[in-house]
C-alpha cells in the first residue's frame, strides 16, 4: 500500500506528453485572446488615423480656423465647421437641459417612491425605451412632433419667453417646426431613458444602511436623496450625464430628420441648422473627392475628438465612484 | 523539461522495498518534506521558516486559530498560490525527493498528482458523470467502459455511488451540499493522485455529512497520503495520525496526534487545545 | 414629558413641504417619461400596423413613383448583415472578453483595452461608417454588404467584450481553483469551466449586441448603402431596413412613407424582442 502512493506520484509518459502539449496550447490561448483584445485598440487607432489622413487636405487648406468658420459653400469649395459644430453642441445642450432633471426625477421615483410590485416592470420599461432605435425617434419627430411643435408650442414660446428682452432672440423667427430647438427636444426624448437608467443603477448602489440611518433620525425622503444619495453617487451621476452627452453628440438619425438641413448660423433656436452628424448623413453619399470630401472628414474628426474627451471624462468619473465603494483597488 | 520524478532516486528508495521490512515504523517514507519554507503575500510574510514532514499513507492535520497560516501552508503544497501575482514562496518542498518549488516544475502535472478539495463544494457546471470524467480525461485516455468503471469506482470511494448511480446525467448542482462535497472528493480521487489536500472540507456542511466525510478520510488514508486543515480540533483528533499546531505563520508544534492532544510539549499548544484562547 | 416639544413647527412644516414638492416633481417626471414612451410606441404601432400587409414580405422595394411594393429585399438584407456581423463579432468579442477576465489583472494591455472598449461602446456610429468607407469602400470603389458588416461588427464587438468580461468575472474564483487543482490547463479552465458557467450571461450579451446593431442606420449609410432590388450578394450594395427608412421617410411618395413606417415597426419589434429574449434567457439560467 505504501508503494501505491509512491508510484502514483510518478506521471506516466502519456501524461508527460500531454503536459507538454498543454503548455503549447496555453501559450496559443494567451496569444490568440490577447490578439483579439488588441483588435479593439487597433480599431480605435485606425479610426483616428484614417480620419486625420482623410481630413488633412481640408485642414491644410483652411487651417485650424476651419472649425470657427461659418461657411459651407459646396459650389465654390469653401467650407467651415462652425455651423455644424454649433448645431451639434446646441442640440446636445438643449437635450441635456431637459433630459437631466427629468432623468433625475425618474431615478428618484424608481428607487424611492415606486411601490414594490411596480418597480421591476417600470424599470424594465425605461430600459426598453433606451433600446428603441433612434431612427424611430427621428420619424416620430418629423411626422408627429414637428407639426404639433409648429402649431402650438412655438407660438406659445414666442409669446412668453420670446418677449423677454435678451432671451427673446432665441425664440424669434418663423414657426417651421423643424429646427435646432425641435431637434434638441427629440434628442432629449431619446437620451432621457438612457440617462435615467444609468442614474437609477447608480442610485441603487447606495448601501441601504446609509439611507436607513438618515431616515432613522427623521429625515424626509427628499432630504435623504439630497443629503445622502446624491453626495454618495455624485461621481456616478456626473459620469452618467456625460455618457448621455456622448450619446447625444454623436446621434445621427434622431436629429437629421428634424434639424432642417440648412447651412446657416442663426441666433434663433427656431431656425433650421445642421449638426455634424446630420451634415455627414445628408452629404457624404454624394460628396466628390476634394475639399467637400475632406471637409466632411474634418467634421467627423472633430465629432470623434469631442466625443472621445467627453466619454473619457465620464469613464474616469465612474471609475472613481467604483473605487470609492472598494469595488476596484 | 524536468520530469516530476528522478529515476535514480526510485532505486535508492525502492531499496527499502525489497529488503525484509515489515510495516511502516522502520521506514517512514515522507510523501512531502517541507524545508525552510517562507511565504509572502506581497510584503507581508504569511509563513515563517516552516519545517515538517508529511508521511505517506497517513493523515496529517493542521490546526490553529484563524490567520495562523494553515491554509496558506496547504496551498503551497500544490502551488495553488501561483495563480495569484504577488504571492510567492521561498524554500523547498520535496515531493518524493523532487523540489516542487523549482521554477521548472510543471504545475498542471504537479496538481494532477497532488489533489485538493476545498471548503466550499464546487461542482463543475456539468453532469455528475462529467464532473468526474473531466479530471480523468485530462491525462488519461480511457474507453467508454473504462471511464464508466472509473466513475463508479470513484463514487464508491466517496460513498456517493448508491445515491448518485441513477442520476449520473443530472447536473452536479442538483445534489445537496454534503453530496456535492463528496462529489468533489470523488472527483479528486478519480485521477488517482498520491496526495490529497483537504482545506476545511466539512466546515460548510451539516453534522451528518461531516461524519460521513470523516469516515471517508479514515478509509482513504490507506491508499493516499492526506493532509487536512481544520479549525475543528475534535475533528483533527478524530481523523488524523499527525497534527501540526500553527500560530501566526509559524509551526509551534508537530507530532503524533495522541501526543499533541494528551501531552503537548509547548504551552502555546496546550493553551489552544484547552480552549484558553482562539 | 412630551419630547416633541422642542421641534420648531415652522421648520418642520417647511421641510415637509419641500419633501412633498420634490416627490411630486419626481412623480411628474416619471409620468412624463412614461407618456413619451406610450406616445411614441403607440404612433409607431398605429402607423406601422396600418402599413403592414403580406406584400411587405414578398415584394421588394418599389422604384420612385411606382405604386405598391414591399420590404422583402430589405428584410433579407438586414438579416444577412446582422447575421454576418454576429458571426464575426461573437468569436472576437468572446475571446477578447476572455483575455480581459482571465489575464486582465496582471496586464497593462488589459486595462487600456478595457478603457478603449468603453469609449468605443458609445462612439458616434456615423464616424465608424466614415472609417469603414475610407478603409474598404474607397479602396474597392464600390459599396458592399461586407463593408456594412464590418461597420456593424465594430459597434457590436465592444458590447460583447464588455458583457463577456463582466459575466466571466462573476464566476466565483473557487470554481476556477477547483479546476486548476485537478491539473487543468488554463485554456481548458477558461473554456470548459468558466465560460460554461457564465454561458447564459455571455449569450445575453450577444443578444444585446444583436439588438443594438439591428437598429443602427448611420454606419450602413456609406458602407452597405441600399439596394432597390432583391440581392443576396454581399459584395454589392445590400438593401436593409434602416437605410430604407432613411431614404423613404423624407420622400414625397406616400407609399414610400408607409413602407418606412412598416419598416420602423419591424425593426422595433426585432430590437425589443431581442432585448426581452436576452432578459428572459438570463433570468431563467440564473434561477435554474
Amino acid at each position: 500500500m505504501s508503494q501505491l502512493s509512491l508510484i502514483s506520484s510518478i506521471p506516466t509518459p502519456q501524461a508527460l506528453r500531454i503536459a507538454k502539449l498543454q503548455r503549447v496550447q496555453d501559450f496559443l490561448f494567451h496569444g490568440i485572446t490577447q490578439f483579439f483584445a488588441l483588435t479593439v485598440l487597433i480599431a480605435l487607432l485606425g479610426i483616428i488615423v484614417s480620419l486625420i489622413i482623410n481630413a488633412w487636405p481640408a485642414l491644410h487648406k483652411f487651417g485650424i480656423g476651419f472649425f470657427f468658420t461659418d461657411e459651407w459653400d459646396i459650389i465654390n469649395g469653401e467650407f467651415g465647421g462652425l455651423i455644424a459644430i454649433y448645431g451639434t453642441l446646441a442640440t446636445s445642450l438643449i437635450a441635456l437641459l431637459i433630459a437631466v432633471p427629468l432623468s433625475f426625477g425618474i431615478a428618484v421615483f424608481l428607487t424611492e417612491l415606486c411601490p414594490g410590485p411596480l418597480r421591476r416592470p417600470l424599470g424594465t420599461a425605461v430600459e426598453l425605451l433606451a433600446a428603441v432605435p433612434s431612427i424611430i425617434y427621428g420619424m416620430f419627430g418629423l411626422f408627429i412632433f414637428a407639426p404639433i411643435f409648429a402649431e402650438y408650442i412655438q407660438p406659445a414660446l414666442a409669446a412668453t419667453l420670446g418677449q423677454i428682452p435678451g432671451l427673446g432672440i432665441l425664440f424669434s423667427g418663423a414657426f417651421n417646426g423643424i429646427g435646432i430647438l425641435c431637434a434638441g427636444l427629440i434628442l432629449a426624448m431619446m437620451v432621457l431613458p438612457f440617462i435615467a437608467s444609468v442614474m437609477r443603477d447608480v442610485f441603487e448602489i447606495v448601501p441601504p444602511v446609509l439611507k436607513e440611518s438618515a431616515y432613522g433620525i427623521g429625515c424626509t425622503t427628499w432630504e435623504v436623496v439630497r443629503n445622502v444619495v446624491l453626495p454618495y453617487t455624485k461621481a456616478g451621476v456626473i459620469g452618467g450625464v456625460m455618457l448621455g452627452l456622448g450619446r447625444a453628440l454623436g446621434e445621427t438619425m434622431a436629429v437629421t430628420f428634424v434639424i432642417g438641413n440648412a447651412h446657416r448660423l442663426s441666433a434663433s433656436l427656431f431656425a433650421p441648422g445642421n449638426s455634424i452628424a446630420s451634415t455627414l448623413a445628408n452629404e457624404f453619399g454624394e460628396a466628390e473627392l476634394g475639399p467637400h470630401y475632406s471637409s466632411l472628414f474634418a467634421l467627423g474628426l472633430a465629432l470623434f475628438m469631442i466625443t472621445f474627451i467627453v466619454l473619457a471624462i465620464a469613464k474616469w468619473m465612474l471609475i472613481s465612484m467604483e473605487k470609492k465603494q472598494g469595488l476596484k483597488t | 523539461m524536468k520530469t516530476m520524478f528522478d529515476l535514480n532516486k526510485i532505486d535508492s528508495q525502492g531499496g527499502g522495498m525489497d529488503a525484509a521490512h515489515t510495516e511502516s515504523e522502520l521506514v517512514a517514507i515522507n510523501a512531502l518534506e517541507v524545508r525552510n519554507l517562507n511565504f509572502y503575500y506581497g510584503s507581508f510574510q504569511g509563513l515563517n521558516n516552516i519545517n515538517l514532514d508529511i508521511e505517506q499513507g497517513k493523515v496529517t492535520a493542521f490546526i490553529g486559530p484563524s490567520g495562523c497560516g494553515k491554509s496558506t501552508l496547504l496551498r503551497t503544497l500544490n502551488r495553488m498560490y501561483d495563480l495569484y501575482p504577488g504571492q510567492r514562496a521561498e524554500g523547498e518542498i520535496n515531493f518524493y525527493g523532487q523540489n516542487i518549488l523549482d521554477a521548472n516544475q510543471d504545475l498542471n502535472l504537479l496538481r494532477s498528482r497532488i489533489g485538493m478539495v476545498f471548503q466550499k463544494p464546487t461542482p463543475f457546471p456539468m453532469s455528475i458523470y462529467e464532473n468526474i470524467a473531466f479530471g480523468v480525461r485530462l491525462y488519461e485516455r480511457l474507453s467508454r467502459s473504462e471511464m464508466d468503471e472509473r466513475v463508479e469506482w470513484a463514487l464508491n470511494k466517496a460513498a456517493l455511488w448508491n445515491e448518485a448511480k441513477d442520476k449520473l446525467n443530472q447536473s452536479g448542482l442538483s445534489l445537496s451540499g454534503g453530496q456535492q462535497q463528496r462529489l468533489c472528493i470523488a472527483r479528486g480521487v478519480a485521477v488517482k493522485p498520491s496526495v490529497i489536500l483537504l482545506d476545511e472540507p466539512t466546515s460548510a456542511l451539516d453534522p451528518i455529512s461531516t461524519g460521513k466525510i470523516e469516515e471517508l478520510i479514515n478509509e482513504l488514508k490507506h491508499e493516499y497520503t492526506i493532509a487536512i486543515v481544520t479549525h475543528n480540533m475534535q475533528q483533527a483528533a478524530r481523523v488524523s495520525d499527525y497534527t501540526a499546531y500553527m500560530y501566526l505563520g509559524s509551526l509551534i508544534e508537530f507530532g503524533k496526534t495522541d501526543e499533541i492532544f494528551i501531552k503537548p510539549k509547548r504551552k502555546e499548544t496546550e493553551d489552544y487545545i484547552t480552549g484558553r484562547f482562539g | 414629558m412630551n419630547n416633541l416639544s422642542n421641534i420648531n413647527p415652522a421648520v418642520f412644516a417647511k421641510r415637509k413641504r419641500a419633501n412633498k414638492i420634490g416627490l411630486i416633481l419626481s412623480t411628474v417626471a416619471m409620468g412624463l417619461g412614461m407618456l413619451f414612451l406610450l406616445w411614441i410606441l403607440s404612433i409607431l404601432f398605429i402607423k406601422g400596423f396600418s402599413s403592414l400587409s403580406p406584400s411587405i414580405f414578398v415584394e421588394s422595394t418599389p422604384a420612385p413613383g411606382s405604386d405598391g411594393g414591399g420590404l422583402s429585399n430589405a428584410i433579407v438584407g438586414s438579416l444577412l448583415l446582422v447575421g454576418c456581423c454576429t458571426l464575426i463579432s461573437t468569436p472576437i468579442g468572446v475571446l477578447a472578453g476572455l483575455y480581459l477576465s482571465e489575464y486582465g489583472d496582471r496586464s497593462k494591455v488589459a486595462s487600456i483595452t478595457r478603457f478603449v472598449t468603453d469609449i468605443m461602446l458609445s462612439a458616434p456610429s456615423i464616424v465608424i461608417g466614415l472609417f469603414v468607407y475610407a478603409l474598404v469602400v474607397a479602396q474597392v470603389r464600390h459599396f458592399s454588404g461586407w463593408a456594412g458588416t464590418i461597420a456593424l461588427a465594430l459597434i457590436a464587438i465592444p458590447v460583447v467584450v464588455r458583457t463577456t468580461e463582466n459575466m466571466l468575472r462573476l464566476v466565483p474564483g473557487s470554481l476556477r481553483e477547483a479546476a486548476y487543482a485537478l491539473g487543468t490547463p488554463k485554456w481548458k479552465v477558461a473554456f470548459m469551466i468558466t465560460l460554461r458557467a457564465a454561458q447564459s450571461g455571455v449569450i445575453t450579451g450577444i443578444l444585446l449586441a444583436l439588438a443594438r446593431v439591428s437598429g443602427e442606420t448611420a454606419p450602413l449609410l456609406f458602407t452597405a448603402l441600399n439596394n432597390q432590388f432583391f440581392s443576396t450578394n454581399m459584395n454589392a450594395p445590400m438593401a436593409n431596413l434602416p437605410v430604407v427608412i432613411f431614404q423613404f421617410a423624407m420622400s414625397p411618395y406616400d407609399n414610400w412613407v408607409d413602407l418606412a413606417w412598416a419598416a420602423a415597426l419591424l425593426i422595433t419589434f426585432a430590437v425589443l424582442g431581442l432585448n426581452i429574449l436576452a432578459r428572459v434567457v438570463f433570468r431563467e439560467k440564473v434561477q435554474g
